[in-house]
């Protein structure tokens, strides 16, 4: 027990720790870019405040978006690779229950969510983690429909067309935008996670 | 040769005393991280020159990726006439109010570049010529659709006809209402891309484009020009009205 006590533990493999903050840059300028192009033609009765958004305007957030769109995609495809051939996600995002996400997350909104042990995530984590990755799929694959109607045909004709796709990639920008502003609130929360995404370790709690 | 240089320079051309000002201001805050600019993400601070070059040649990388992802013979969904949209909406780089009105009668397509048989098109020429319909989805830069049903004459067609070299890197478009723009020559042939002089089977009016716009249901709105003037083949990156301004040349669907 006491000798466990000043352990430090491996949490993060170096590869997620730089994919993390890559994905951090890439995230945030194709949402501010991708809120200005929203603006230029509102799907719905709101616009999002131009101080929000990147680009300056029309032609300017468009160069954004499709240049950070390729960091965005390959970031992405060497995490989801690696996290596949390494065993990573298996290791540390399954095995995942509707039941065990649900009264993980009941617990977290009591504030009751143990983080004894921060090397395994509890299912509330995991959960939340394998929504950003499926969100952010969608979130690439709609924008692919969106950018190649015609030679991406097939692909807009999963999600209801051009029309649909736009769409498509709006509530997938939610998803990601809403589980980003939980995971910050989290980490704001359970402060000593933070460092450990730079140094891949944390010290057990007592 | 390069297409990234040209375009930086029509971007330097593009540079007025304001956002030479800002640069200059923006220089000052040079010192802040990737990341921070990433975080802080406001306007101002993406004027500073050095990414605006990058951001010019990731453009120019996406036109080459676009060249290559275009099949010529992949064809932009049709639509039964019942889809069209009405009414279709007007666009430009005007107002609606400012839309010319061009004089049918002593019109003229003026060809150049890259052409054997130059001589000058009247309309009644042109509206001998074979043509054919399509409906197709218009999309617009700024993100809306619209289905409208376009009819004219293969551009393939014509450009066969007036002997242009179809080896050329690209066609570009004068318009009358002072739009330019230019395409490359794989979808100038593509069999959608129409030199289109009806607008649900009427004569374009002028808000449309009379008295003719190419169609092309593989390229953004804006690539599709209006009142077309003339025409001109050329192995030279002719640029554009928007395109000089930023937005992305090659702009495929």
């Amino acid at each position: 027990m006491e000798a466990a006590q000043d352990r430090w533990i491996a949490v993060h493999p170096l590869v997620v720790r730089i994919a993390h903050w890559i994905n951090v840059i890439a995230v945030l300028l194709m949402i501010a870019s991708g809120w200005r192009i929203y603006n230029a033609d509102p799907l719905f009765d709101f616009s999002f405040p131009d101080e929000l958004t990147l680009g300056g305007w029309l032609a300017g957030a468009l160069q954004w978006h499709f240049a950070a769109m390729w960091l965005l995609a390959l970031n992405g495809l060497v995490y989801v690779c690696y996290g596949i051939v390494s065993g990573h996600f298996r290791r540390k995002l399954l095995p995942i229950s509707p039941r065990a996400v649900l009264r993980d997350v009941r617990e977290a909104l009591r504030g009751r969510l143990a983080h004894d042990d921060l090397s395994v995530y509890n299912a509330a984590q995991r959960a939340a983690y394998l929504a950003l990755i499926v969100a952010l799929a969608v979130l690439v694959l709609s924008g692919l429909a969106i950018w190649k109607p015609v030679q991406l045909y097939w692909l807009g004709m999963l999600m209801g067309d051009y029309e649909g796709a736009r769409l498509v990639h709006f509530f997938a920008m939610t998803a990601v935008v809403l589980i980003v502003i939980v995971h910050v609130i989290m980490v704001i929360l359970v402060p000593r996670t933070f460092p450990s995404m730079f140094t891949g370790r944390i010290r057990r709690a007592s | 040769m390069s297409k990234t240089r040209r375009m930086g320079d029509s971007f330097l051309a593009h540079r007025t005393p304001q956002i030479a000002n800002l640069e200059r201001r923006l220089f000052l805050k040079r010192g802040l991280s990737v990341g921070a600019l990433a975080l802080l993400s406001g306007c101002e601070l993406t004027d500073a020159e050095s990414v605006q070059k990058v951001l010019w040649a990731m453009s120019g990388w996406n036109d080459r990726v676009q060249d290559w992802l275009f099949d010529s013979r992949r064809l932009a969904p049709e639509f039964p006439e019942s889809r069209i949209t009405r009414p279709f909406p007007f666009n430009g780089y005007y107002s609606e109010s400012e839309v010319r009105v061009i004089d049918g009668t002593d019109y003229k397509l003026e060809l150049g570049g890259m052409i054997r048989d130059r001589k000058p098109w009247r309309l009644p020429e042109l509206y001998a010529l074979p043509q054919v319909s399509q409906v197709t989805r218009h999309i617009c830069v700024e993100g809306w659709s619209a289905i409208g049903k376009w009819s004219g004459v293969r551009f393939s067609d014509f450009l066969q006809r007036i002997g242009a070299d179809t080896t050329a890197k690209y066609v570009g478009f004068q318009c009358a209402d002072d739009y330019s723009t230019s395409i490359d020559m794989a979808t100038a042939l593509h069999p959608q891309t129409l030199l289109a002089f009806k607008f649900a089977d009427e004569i374009l009016p002028p808000k449309y484009g009379f008295p003719m716009k190419l169609r092309m249901p593989t390229k953004l709105g804006f690539k599709n020009p209006k009142h077309v003037a003339a025409i001109f083949v050329t192995n030279e990156y002719p640029g554009g009205y928007w395109e000089d301004k930023g937005y992305n040349w090659f702009s495929g669907s």
